[in-house]
Formats: C-alpha cells, sequence, structure tokens
C-alpha cells in the first residue's frame, strides 16, 4: 500500500485531540491510535509532540483528566473533554472547515479571467 | 475507563506528584507500544527498542511534563485556598451578623484605636517624615546665628552681609531671604468699601527660586523690581487670592491700592502672579501665621535698619551641609553690620541647619511621644478585643468541638477565627479612617495652633499603607492568642453536655485576668504620661508672664499723621484719652508692638565716658509706646515712672528698662537717672518694670525697653490695648465707635484678646497635653470595660456556685466583698506593674516636661487613685448583681 506520510499543519494536532476525545475519555496512547487509523495511516503523531499538547489542554482547562486503570489493567492517565473543551473545538472545527473550503477552491481554480481593463 | 480504584484515590490524597505521574503516564504509552509490536511479531527487546526510538528525546518530554504539571499544581492549590477564603468569610460575616452587640462593640473600639493612630500618623508624617513640599528639599538650608537667642535679631543678617554672602560663598546655588520682623496685618487694602487689614511679607531677591516654587498664575518678581523706584509688585498667596479676589486670574496685571502701616504711603501696586496652592510660608517659616502677599524686600531701604533678614540657601549639588558650614564658618566672620559705618564693627557667625531640621527639629520628642502613646492606645484596644473574643470563645466552644469532630482541622479552625479577627480588624480601620479624616480636615484648619506644616496635613497613600498596616498588625495580635486557644480547646470536654461546671474554663479566667492586668498597666502608664504632661502645661499657664493676658485686648489703629511725629503725638493722645473714657474701660495705652506676635531687637548701653563699643551694647527687644500702655498691659512697674505725653509732644529721650536690663548694665545700682544709649540715642532711664516673658511663656525673660514715640523712634504701626472687666464683645463694638469716630478710615480690624496671643504661643504645648489626655483617657475607659468584662463574666458563670455559698450561710455582703476583692487583686497587680513602667517612661518624656520632676509625687497618686478607682467601681457593678443572686433560682436553673 502506497503511503502519503503527511507533516501535521501546525495548530492542527489541538482540534484532532480534542476531536479524538468527543464520544469519551482516552489516555495518550489511544489517541495516536485515534488520529492513524482515522486517516487511514495518513497522519502520524509523534510521541514528543502529543504529550506535551495534551497536557497544554489540560492546563487551559480544555482537557480533565484522571487516573484510571486501561482495557489490559495497567494504570494509565485518561483525557476527557471538558465543557470548554466542547465549545473550543465547535469553534475550530467551523474555522478549519472555512479554511479548507477556501483553499480547495484557490488550488482548484482554473484558466484565470483577466482583468477587465486589460481586455 | 473503568471506575479509579480504591487505591488511586488515597495515593491522590497525599498531594499529587507531577514527576512521577509524568513518568507513569510515559511508561503507559511505552509498553502499550512495545504491545502493540510484540503483537505484530516483533521480539520484545526489539520491540521495547522500537518503541523507544519512536519516542525520540524522552527525557526532553518528561522535563516540559513536570515543568507544566507544577503550575498547574500552583494554581490548582490558590484556587482551594480561595474558595476556603471565601467560605470563611461567608461563615464569619454570618456569624457576626447573628451577635451584633459584640460586633458593634468591637468595631467601635477598634475604630476609636486605628483612627486615633491614623490621625496622629498623619501629623507625625507631615511634620516629621514627609520631606518640605519643594524640589530637592533636601538642599535647602537655614542659616542662623550660632548662639541664636530667642530675640528674632540674632537669627537674622543685615542687607550687607546678606550681599556679602550671597557674592562670596562657593557652596550654595543661591541664598535669600525674608524680612523677619513682619507683623501680622502690616498692610491694608484699600478697595471699595472700608480698607481691608492684609499681612505683606517682604522677601529678597531670588527668595521664590531658591525654594523652588513656580507661581500658579503670572510671574516672579524680576530683578528690577528689587532696585529702588521701581514699580511696586506684588505676588498673592493663592488662599488670599481666593478669598479677597475670588480666584480672578484678571488680577493679575492689574493695579491694587496698598497701604504700607510704617510709612503709611498709599501706594498703587501691580499683581504680578499668584503662588501655588501647596506653598504656605507660615508653615515652614512662622507657624500659624497667615501671609496674604508678598511685596519684594529692596535692600537700599533696609541698609542702615540692623539685623532683619532671615535667610534660607539651596546648596549646590553634591555639597553637603558640613561642606557649606567649613566656608560659613570662615566668611561670616569676615562680614561688617554696615559697609557705610565699618566702625559698627563686623563678626557674624552661621548655624546651617536643614530647612526640615530647622522647622520640626524641636518638635520631634512631642511628636515621637504623642505616637508612643497612640501605639499604647492600640495595644489596649488589642488585648480588649482579645478579651471580648476570648468571652465569646467560651460560648462558642461547642461549635467548634462540633467542626472539629466534623474533620475540620486544627490550622482550618485557627483560619477560620484569625478570618473573624481580620474582618472585625479592617471594618473597624474603615469606620477609624473616616473619624481620622474627620479629625485631620478639622486640625488642617486650626490657625491657632502655632504648630509648622500644620496645614498641609491631609491622608495620603503612606497614611492609608499605615492604616492597613495596623490593621493586619491588630487582627493578629488579639485574634490569636483567642485563636489559639480555642483551636485546643479539649474535644471531649466541650462536647459533654452542660459544660458550665465549676472547673471549666479556669485556663480561660486566667488568660482574661492576665490579659485586664496588662491593660490596667498600659493605661496606668498612658494615665501618669498624660498627667505629667498636663501639671507641665498647667504649669506654664502658672508662669508670671510680666503682664496679665487676661481681661485685655487689642485693636490695631489706624490714623494718618502724614508722617509729622507731633500730629502723630496729638492722635495717639486723643485715641488713647477717648479709649480710656469709654465705660468700663480701667486702662488704654498704645504700643506699636505686642508681646508674642512678633519680633525685634534693637541695643542698648550704659553711656560712659568715651563713645560705646560694639561689646558694651546688649540685645533688647523694643517696643515704642504711650502713656497708659504699660498699665493697660497689666505690667508693673518697679521703679520710676511711666512715659507721659508731655515726654511725647517734646520729644524727650528717655526709656523704661526691665530688670534683666538693670541688673546688666547697672548691677546692684539704681538705675532711674542714668543715661543709656538706646536705639542710638543717649536717653535717660525713667522707669523698670518687672521682666516680661517677650517670645514664650517657657523661654527665660528676655531683656527689653520701652521708649516713647517720639521724632526719633516712629511706631511701626499701632495697637491700641484696652483693660476692661467688660466682655469682649460689647467693648468691641464700643471701642471701634470711638475710633472711627477719630479717623472715619479706619479699618475693621480684629480685636484681639491679649490671652488668645498667650494661648497662641503657648498651643503646641496644650496640643500634645490634650491628645495624650484625650489618649489616657480612652485608655482609662477601655481598661475599665476590660475589669467589667471579666468580673461580669466571671459572676455570670460562677451563679451556681455562688447560689450554693448562698444556701449555705454566706450574707449578701459577704459575696459582693468577694468579687470586689477579686476585683482589687487584678487592680492593684495592674497598677503595681504600671506605676514601675510608668517611672521608666517618665524618664524619657524628663526633657517634655516643664518646672515637673519626672517622678511628681503628687501626680503619681492621683492617677493612681483615679485608676483604682475606675477599676473598683467596673467591679462593683457585677459585685452588685452578685449579691442579688437567689440562691433557689440560681440552684434551680441550669
Amino acid at each position: 500500500m502506497e503511503q502519503t506520510r503527511l507533516e501535521l499543519v501546525r495548530g492542527t494536532l489541538d482540534i484532532l485531540i480534542l476531536k479524538s476525545l468527543i464520544w469519551g475519555p482516552l489516555h495518550g496512547y489511544a489517541v495516536t491510535s485515534f488520529i492513524r487509523r482515522h486517516s487511514d495511516d495518513a497522519l502520524l503523531v509523534e510521541e514528543g509532540t502529543l504529550y506535551p499538547a495534551l497536557w497544554r489542554l489540560e492546563n487551559k482547562g480544555l482537557l480533565a483528566a484522571e487516573w484510571g486503570l486501561s482495557e489490559n489493567n495497567r494504570k494509565a492517565k485518561f483525557y476527557r473533554l471538558t465543557a470548554d473543551g466542547r465549545r473550543q473545538l465547535r469553534r475550530e472545527v467551523k474555522i478549519w472547515e472555512a479554511y479548507a473550503a477556501a483553499v480547495t477552491k484557490v488550488l482548484g481554480a482554473t484558466q484565470p479571467h483577466l482583468p477587465e481593463e486589460m481586455a | 475507563m473503568r471506575p479509579t480504584p480504591l487505591w488511586r484515590r488515597y495515593d491522590r490524597l497525599s498531594g499529587s506528584d507531577p514527576a512521577a505521574d509524568v513518568k507513569d503516564e510515559l511508561g503507559f504509552h511505552l509498553e502499550s507500544k512495545v504491545d502493540d509490536l510484540v503483537a505484530r511479531g516483533w521480539r520484545r527487546e526489539d520491540a521495547r527498542k522500537e518503541a523507544r526510538r519512536q519516542f525520540g528525546d524522552i527525557l526532553a518530554v518528561q522535563r516540559m511534563g513536570e515543568r507544566i504539571g507544577e503550575q498547574m499544581n500552583r494554581r490548582r492549590r490558590l484556587t482551594d485556598y480561595w474558595v476556603d477564603a471565601r467560605q470563611d468569610l461567608r461563615f464569619t460575616l454570618r456569624t457576626l451578623r447573628l451577635d451584633a452587640g459584640f460586633t458593634v462593640v468591637a468595631i467601635l473600639i477598634l475604630a476609636l484605636g486605628i483612627g486615633a493612630n491614623i490621625a496622629v500618623f498623619s501629623v507625625v508624617n507631615t511634620i516629621l517624615l514627609r520631606p518640605l513640599p519643594f524640589p530637592s528639599p533636601q538642599q535647602l538650608v537655614r542659616i542662623v546665628e550660632k548662639d541664636a537667642k530667642s530675640n528674632e535679631s540674632g537669627k537674622t543678617y543685615t542687607a550687607d552681609a546678606t550681599q556679602d554672602f550671597q557674592q562670596q560663598n562657593r557652596t550654595l546655588q543661591c541664598v535669600s531671604g525674608y524680612f523677619a520682623f513682619t507683623g501680622p496685618n502690616n498692610f491694608k487694602l484699600i478697595g471699595n468699601g472700608q480698607p481691608v487689614p492684609a499681612t505683606g511679607m517682604l522677601v529678597a531677591e531670588g527668595f521664590f527660586e531658591t525654594l523652588g516654587v513656580a507661581p500658579a498664575a503670572g510671574r516672579l518678581f524680576r530683578h528690577e523690581e528689587f532696585i529702588h523706584h521701581a514699580q511696586t509688585t506684588a505676588l498673592l498667596s493663592y488662599p488670599y487670592w481666593k478669598r479677597q479676589f475670588k480666584g480672578d486670574r484678571s488680577i493679575i496685571g492689574q493695579t491694587v491700592d496698598l497701604s504700607d502701616k510704617v510709612d503709611l504711603n498709599n501706594k498703587s501696586v501691580v499683581v504680578v502672579g499668584v503662588l501655588p496652592e501647596t506653598f504656605d510660608f507660615g508653615a515652614v517659616f512662622s507657624p500659624g501665621a497667615k501671609v496674604d502677599l508678598f511685596v519684594p524686600y529692596i535692600m537700599d531701604d533696609f541698609r542702615g535698619d540692623g539685623n532683619d533678614l532671615g535667610l534660607v540657601g539651596r546648596l549646590k549639588p553634591g555639597i553637603s551641609i558640613a561642606q557649606a558650614q567649613n566656608e560659613a564658618d570662615t566668611l561670616f566672620p569676615q562680614f561688617y553690620f554696615e559697609h557705610k559705618h565699618p566702625e559698627y564693627g563686623k563678626g557674624y557667625t552661621a548655624q546651617l541647619t536643614g530647612l526640615k531640621q530647622y522647622v520640626s527639629g524641636k518638635l520631634r520628642r512631642s511628636l515621637i511621644v504623642l505616637w508612643c502613646a497612640v501605639g499604647l492606645i492600640l495595644l489596649i484596644v488589642c488585648v480588649n478585643l482579645s478579651n471580648l473574643l476570648l468571652a465569646r470563645a467560651a460560648a462558642r466552644s461547642k461549635e467548634f468541638a462540633m467542626r472539629s469532630a466534623l474533620g475540620a482541622g486544627r490550622s482550618r479552625i485557627l483560619r477560620q477565627l484569625l478570618t473573624e479577627s481580620l474582618v472585625l480588624a479592617i471594618s473597624g480601620a474603615s469606620l477609624g479612617l473616616g473619624l481620622a479624616w474627620v479629625v485631620l480636615a478639622w486640625l488642617a484648619h486650626q490657625s491657632s495652633l502655632a504648630l509648622p506644616l500644620l496645614s498641609m496635613v491631609r491622608l495620603d497613600g503612606a497614611a492609608l499603607a499605615w492604616t492597613l498596616a495596623i490593621a493586619i498588625a491588630a487582627a493578629v495580635l488579639f485574634g490569636f492568642a483567642p485563636a489559639l486557644r480555642m483551636s485546643s480547646e479539649n474535644l471531649q470536654e466541650s462536647l459533654k453536655d452542660g459544660g458550665h461546671g465549676a472547673s471549666e474554663g479556669r485556663r480561660h479566667d486566667h488568660l482574661r485576668s492576665v490579659l485586664v492586668i496588662s491593660q490596667i498597666s498600659l493605661a496606668c502608664v498612658l494615665l501618669v504620661g498624660a498627667g505629667l504632661l498636663l501639671r507641665s502645661f498647667l504649669r506654664v499657664l502658672d508662669i508670671d508672664l510680666g503682664f496679665e493676658p487676661s481681661r485685655a485686648a487689642a485693636v490695631s489703629v489706624d490714623y494718618d499723621d502724614g508722617g509729622n511725629p507731633a500730629r502723630q503725638a496729638a492722635i495717639w493722645q486723643e485715641v488713647v484719652t477717648r479709649a480710656s473714657q469709654i465705660p468700663g474701660v480701667e486702662a488704654a495705652g498704645i504700643s506699636d508692638n505686642l508681646p508674642m506676635s512678633r519680633n525685634r531687637g534693637w541695643g542698648i548701653a550704659a553711656k560712659g565716658q568715651g563713645p560705646p563699643k560694639n561689646e558694651d551694647f546688649i540685645p533688647v527687644f523694643v517696643y515704642i509706646v504711650s502713656p497708659g500702655y504699660l498699665k493697660a498691659m497689666g505690667m508693673r512697674l518697679l521703679a520710676g515712672r511711666d512715659v507721659s505725653w508731655d515726654d511725647l509732644v517734646n520729644n524727650r529721650d528717655v526709656v523704661i528698662i526691665n530688670e534683666s536690663v538693670a541688673r546688666k548694665l547697672w548691677p546692684g545700682q539704681n538705675p532711674i537717672g542714668r543715661m543709656a544709649i538706646a536705639g542710638g540715642q543717649s536717653s535717660e532711664v525713667i522707669g523698670v518694670i518687672a521682666d516680661l516673658r517677650e517670645t514664650s511663656a517657657e523661654d527665660e525673660a528676655t531683656t527689653q525697653m520701652y521708649l516713647p514715640a517720639t521724632k526719633q523712634f516712629g511706631p511701626e504701626g499701632s495697637y491700641l490695648v484696652v483693660r476692661s472687666h467688660m466682655a469682649s464683645a460689647s467693648l468691641a463694638t464700643s471701642v471701634m465707635r470711638t475710633l472711627r469716630d477719630i479717623n472715619p478710615g479706619q479699618s475693621a480690624a480684629e480685636f484681639k484678646p491679649i490671652q488668645g496671643l498667650v494661648d497662641h504661643a503657648t498651643s503646641p504645648r496644650r496640643f500634645f497635653a490634650v491628645l495624650v489626655g484625650i489618649f489616657a483617657g480612652l485608655g482609662l475607659l477601655l481598661a475599665s470595660l476590660g475589669v467589667f468584662g471579666v468580673i461580669s463574666y466571671s459572676v455570670t458563670r460562677q451563679t451556681q456556685e455562688i447560689g450554693i455559698k448562698m444556701a449555705l450561710g454566706a450574707s449578701r455582703s459577704r459575696v459582693q466583698l468577694d468579687v470586689i476583692a477579686r476585683t482589687l487583686r487584678l487592680a492593684l497587680i495592674g497598677i503595681g506593674i504600671g506605676v514601675v513602667a510608668s517611672v521608666a517612661v517618665a524618664r524619657l518624656i524628663a526633657s517634655l516636661l516643664f518646672h515637673t520632676a519626672p517622678t511628681d509625687p503628687l501626680t503619681f497618686a492621683a492617677m493612681v487613685a483615679l485608676l483604682g478607682g475606675v477599676a473598683l467601681l467596673a467591679g462593683y457593678l457585677p459585685a452588685r448583681r452578685a449579691s442579688k443572686i437567689d440562691p433557689m433560682v440560681a440552684l434551680r436553673t441550669n
């Protein structure tokens, strides 16, 4: 299978983390798995950026953390969305969609119209 | 996610550890990865290596995690703290509302204590601590003669000496001065209606520039205005501009008509500017004096007049007072008194003192004593509050036992109690701030108080900071002992029902007794201190001033003699004669000067063979008088006679001297009929009067002479003094009517009781004595409240015990005596300690006392009796209640 490995655009990691937690609490490893799985292995999140991002979001109050037991019975730190986090996600999704649509439009442009004066 | 297991909860209870958390979290990640790789067929060792490789710099991530974790922890702790604090505050407000009586009393007591502290601090701050309101005030110096006598002539310099110093010094940026012999109301402003008296200060060139005062409007004087015959100009003080000209800016550049009392010429004077509101000449240079306007001091006018300039200078940057002093020590001895008359000699001295030090140095000790007294008050207040809180503690012990049984830790309860104290203290401080504001607003307008800088007193940032500091200190001080005591209550004991056993509260009682004893001791110290100061003040009032200020009053007289001495003598005679004829007037006379109001020094010497040398002269204070003045002032003529109208009309050269002059010039001889050189004229001594305290009641009597107003000695203004037993108000109307009769141009001058002059001179002492007295009264009241509270509480608590005693046959008077004996014991111990402390404190204030020993037995005895009596009274009320206990009722209840 041919793989397109994509570098994450700066600032998009936060929104992906928030999205991954929308159905319930996950630990850090599950967040990476979630992003990889749902991007069909196109997006690989490096651990060195993931954890600082999680902590930062927790510090901002967008995530809340609690210790629990993982599927294989290990002690793990679970993150869940706070009300603030949920709001933030909705806002960011809207911005991202508008941004992506605009970029797609530009990139999909065909033969440019000449300015009218020059015609 | 599965629910958190129990062990994990306990793990978190001991507080989180961010470092361990980060390690655990990352460890979990690595293990999960390894598991995944192994599931995909890797060997476990390789999988581990691969997982690490993929992770990258794990240590860096770990460090970042720790940092963020720490940050979050800190914030969480802070949030917890504020949540707790809010809770405490809500709870405190609720409990205080429930116990409104206690709350009101506590806040009132605190407001009194803290308010007094703020007010005194503001005064101390203004007079002692705050720099003078001039730019770079540390550069300003006052220059006076080294052996400065109370006589102002010893503090001033001639125009020539001043100019020499201005030209020759190298250490000062500028030197200037003011005419130190300006009397109040030396000008008249001639407007549309009656002329209004005004006080004008003559200032030398560069006076305002030296101080660094810029005009609020208009400009300062120019160089040419200090040269003779230029157009006369004037600067207005801000209050005068507001009062007299309604703050009208258009007055600048306009001409007003001023009449000078000295040469009585009407002058058109151009107002060139208004000085800023912050500049108060009197506050700095002459406490209590009000200066309305400033006019240039023209050196040439005063060259022959002797010492009359009070000097101020501004040091060059980087020059110390010591350096300038060194230079002055070499320069001043070379200065001639008068260039035109080198035969008058030379040789000045100069003492340079920082202006601030010069202005407030003398008050330093008084103010510090005042500060300490008010601090004692705060201590007594704190002890009182402690006592009240302890009484409450007894009633609330069950509440706290319950709370601690429900899991509140000791520190939590301590915090709750300190919150209560803090709320009380802050409320008290806010109220106190209001009180202080009122007191200060009143003080700032007391021009009768001769304290420097007083008009600049106000609540400022420093006072607010001080308020906050003492409020918190007080809260900790009075809240700590009760809080510690309460939080360490024995749980079991308190929770038991009916914990009002006989032994309960013994510890409370003991602590409260100690508090009451310390309160009595503190009050004792205050009372003795106040008693000594008060006694000193009474001694000052008792002093033989050499004249009788009561029943005498003075009014400034206006007349126009056209500069003709003969006409002036005739006018004086008419004024005095007609004033003496007013019904009720015992004596009347005119002088150009009043005691304790201003200063002027000439010289007198015994006339010998040759011309007198400079050192033959002794400086004397001089009055130019009419016949009758001595009698009107109530002065005692010891020998010889008063001046007569004949002396005035015939320009006879006669002089009356006081005892001190007689002693110095003709020791052991009769001075009557001898010749003296007085004011440059050889005059015959015709009378000797008893010494008179000239500048203040406390200074030693100075040397004085009295000259008739003749051709040689023109008076500088004139005051009619009348002695009468009539009320001052009705006298004023008839005297003013007579003066208007003689001269329709007589201005609406103030009718001043002579007593007022004396009061003004003694006002600083009165101010301190009265304030310390008020504080002592407050201390006494608080101490008696403390005694009352403790005894009253112990009677309530022992109702049952007393009931049993009475049932067993104790008589009512026996019960009453018991309670009074307990009070007496507390009072005696307190007074004992207080007396010992007072002896020590009295030594510290010895220099403030006047003709009073620091161990004055009468004061000590009186104060001890007062304190003991009040304490007994405070104990008697509960004792009476105890004796009225009905044994049947007492035994049945509870």
